[in-house]
C-alpha cells in the first residue's frame, strides 16, 4: 500500500457529500476516477484525511443537450462522452479534445469534472473549457453558484472551488445556427501523454467565409490554459488570411509564460504556441468552410 | 493506531469475493496479495504502463489507480478470467501464442485485457483501431508489430468461427 491511510466515505448524493464537505472540508479530498489523484496518493502529493467518493452519484453522470449550451455532469465518464454523437455534433471540440486524453482504459474510468478539478496546467479539458467559456456549477450547502471558466482556473493545480464546495455540473456553450468549425492539438512526447503544448480553436463563419466569431487558447505554456478574446476579435471579418492568423498566433505566444523543463524549453513551449495556434485557427477555419 | 477496514462484496470473474479491506489497498493489491491473482501485473503502480489492465464493469481500466473498496458492488474480470472454462486458452490468448505477440510476458496480461476490451466492441477492427486500443500498454520486448497482428489474427479467427 503506498497511499498514506485514510477514511473512506461512499457519499450516496450530491446533498450528502455537500454536508461532509461542510463539517470537515479542509480534511476531505472527493474522488472521482482518481486517474490524478491516486497517483498523487501513491507519492503522498496528497494525503486526504478522508476520501469522500463521489463515483456512485447517479445524478452526477449525465450528458444534456440544451440550445445555448449543453450540461454535462461532473462525474460523467470521459468515455461516455467521447461517444456521444449529439454532443460531438453540438460542441465537437470535446470530442476532438477528448482523443488526445490519456489512454482507453484511463478514459473509462476518468472523468470531465475530475480532469477539470485537477486543472493540470497542460490538461486539454480545461483548455476546452477555457476556448468555449464554460461555467461550472459548484454546489455547497447553501446553494450553487456559477463560476466562468477564466475565474475557475486560479493556477496549477488550483481553482475556485471552495473547500466546502463540489463540482456539480459544466455547462459547455453551444454555437448554434452558426457554420461553425473547431479543432485541437498538442505536441507531447508520447500520444496520451500531459502536453508540452497544446492549441484549440473555433471558428464560425458566414456565407461568404468571412469570420463571425472566433475563440483561440493555448495550453501548458503557463500556470493555467489560456484564451485570447482580444486576439480572436482581431479575427471576425477576416477570411482567416494568413496575415491575420500569424499575427494573433505569435501574439498569443507572445502573452505566455511557459517554463521551462526535462521535456522542453521555455522557448521551444512558445514557438510551438505561434506554430500550433495557427494551425488549429486554420484548421478550424477550413472545417467551419467545409459545412453547409 | 489500527487502520479502520471497509468490507467488500465484488464478482471477480463471475464469483462473488467478499473482504475486509483497508481504504488504502489499490484493487490490484486485492487481486494479487489477498486472492492470489498473479496473472494480472504490477508496473509501474501510477497509470502509466497499463500491465495491471482489468476489466470492471466490461470497460478496461487500470487496477492501480482505483482502491479495492471502490470496487464493492462492481464486477472484476482479470486475465485469468479471460480462459474457457475448462482453463484452456481463449482464442485472443492463443493467437498471441501463434503469433509471437509476447516475449518476457509481462505486459501481456494487460494487453490482453485491453484487446478484448476492443473485441468486445469492435470485432473487425482495423490497425489504427487495435493500436489505439492498446495504447495505453507498454511493450519493451516486441516493438508492438506481433501484438497487433496476434489481436488481428484473433479477430479472423473468431470471425471464422461464427460462420
Amino acid at each position: 500500500m503506498k497511499a498514506a491511510s485514510f477514511e473512506y466515505v461512499r457519499a450516496g448524493s450530491v446533498d450528502e457529500a455537500c454536508e461532509l464537505l461542510r463539517q470537515d472540508g479542509d480534511a476531505i479530498k472527493l474522488i472521482a476516477g482518481g486517474q490524478s489523484l491516486v497517483p498523487m496518493m501513491a507519492m503522498r502529493l496528497a494525503r486526504p484525511h478522508r476520501l469522500v467518493d463521489i463515483n456512485e452519484i447517479a445524478a452526477l453522470k449525465f450528458v444534456a443537450p440544451g440550445p445555448d449550451a449543453v450540461r454535462i455532469g461532473a462525474c460523467t465518464r470521459q468515455c461516455l462522452v467521447e461517444r456521444d454523437d449529439a454532443l460531438a455534433a453540438l460542441v465537437p471540440l470535446l470530442r476532438q479534445a477528448l482523443a488526445w486524453v490519456g489512454h482507453i482504459q484511463t478514459r473509462n474510468r476518468g472523468t470531465v469534472g475530475g480532469s477539470l478539478a485537477h486543472a493540470d496546467p497542460a490538461a486539454e479539458l480545461p483548455l476546452v473549457a477555457q476556448v468555449l467559456s464554460a461555467r461550472m456549477m459548484l454546489r455547497s450547502t447553501v446553494g450553487v453558484r456559477s463560476v466562468s471558466a477564466e475565474a475557475f482556473f486560479a493556477g496549477p493545480l488550483t481553482t475556485a472551488i471552495e473547500p466546502h464546495e463540489c463540482l456539480e455540473e459544466i455547462h459547455w456553450p453551444v454555437w448554434s445556427g452558426m457554420r461553425t468549425g473547431c479543432a485541437f492539438t498538442e505536441v507531447s512526447r508520447r500520444h496520451g501523454d500531459f502536453a508540452i503544448l497544446a492549441a484549440a480553436a473555433q471558428i464560425a463563419v458566414d456565407n461568404d467565409g468571412r469570420c463571425v466569431r472566433a475563440s483561440f487558447g493555448l495550453g501548458g505554456g503557463g500556470q493555467a490554459p489560456l484564451a485570447f478574446p482580444d486576439l480572436a476579435a482581431r479575427l471576425l471579418g477576416t477570411r482567416l488570411e494568413a496575415d491575420a492568423v500569424q499575427s494573433a498566433a505569435h501574439e498569443a505566444a507572445v502573452k505566455l509564460d511557459p517554463g521551462s523543463d526535462l521535456h522542453a524549453s521555455a522557448d521551444y513551449r512558445r514557438h510551438l504556441a505561434s506554430v500550433l495556434a495557427a494551425r488549429v485557427l486554420r484548421a478550424a477555419h477550413e472545417h467551419a468552410m467545409s459545412k453547409q | 493506531m489500527s487502520e479502520p477496514l471497509y468490507p467488500i462484496a465484488v464478482v471477480v470473474n463471475g464469483v462473488e469475493r467478499t473482504a475486509n479491506v483497508p481504504a488504502r489497498l489499490s484493487l490490484v493489491d486485492w487481486l494479487r496479495e489477498e486472492l492470489r491473482l498473479t496473472g494480472t501485473h504490477i508496473g509501474c503502480e501510477h497509470g502509466v504502463c497499463g500491465a495491471c489492465s482489468v476489466m470492471l464493469d466490461n470497460e478496461p481500466v487500470r487496477s492501480c489507480l482505483i482502491y479495492a473498496v471502490q470496487a464493492d458492488g462492481h464486477c472484476v474480470t482479470t486475465v485469468e478470467g479471460l480462459a474457457q472454462p475448462d482453463g484452456s486458452l481463449s482464442v485472443l490468448q492463443d493467437s498471441f501464442c501463434q503469433v509471437h505477440g509476447l516475449q518476457c510476458g509481462y505486459c501481456t496480461p494487460g494487453m490482453l485485457i485491453a484487446a478484448q476490451g476492443l473485441l468486445n466492441t469492435t470485432p473487425h477492427p482495423t490497425d489504427e483501431q487495435i493500436r489505439e486500443a492498446i495504447g495505453g500498454n507498454l511493450c519493451r520486448c516486441t516493438g508492438y508489430q506481433q501484438i497487433v497482428d496476434a489481436v488481428k489474427h484473433a479477430a479472423e479467427r473468431l470471425a471464422a468461427e461464427a460462420k
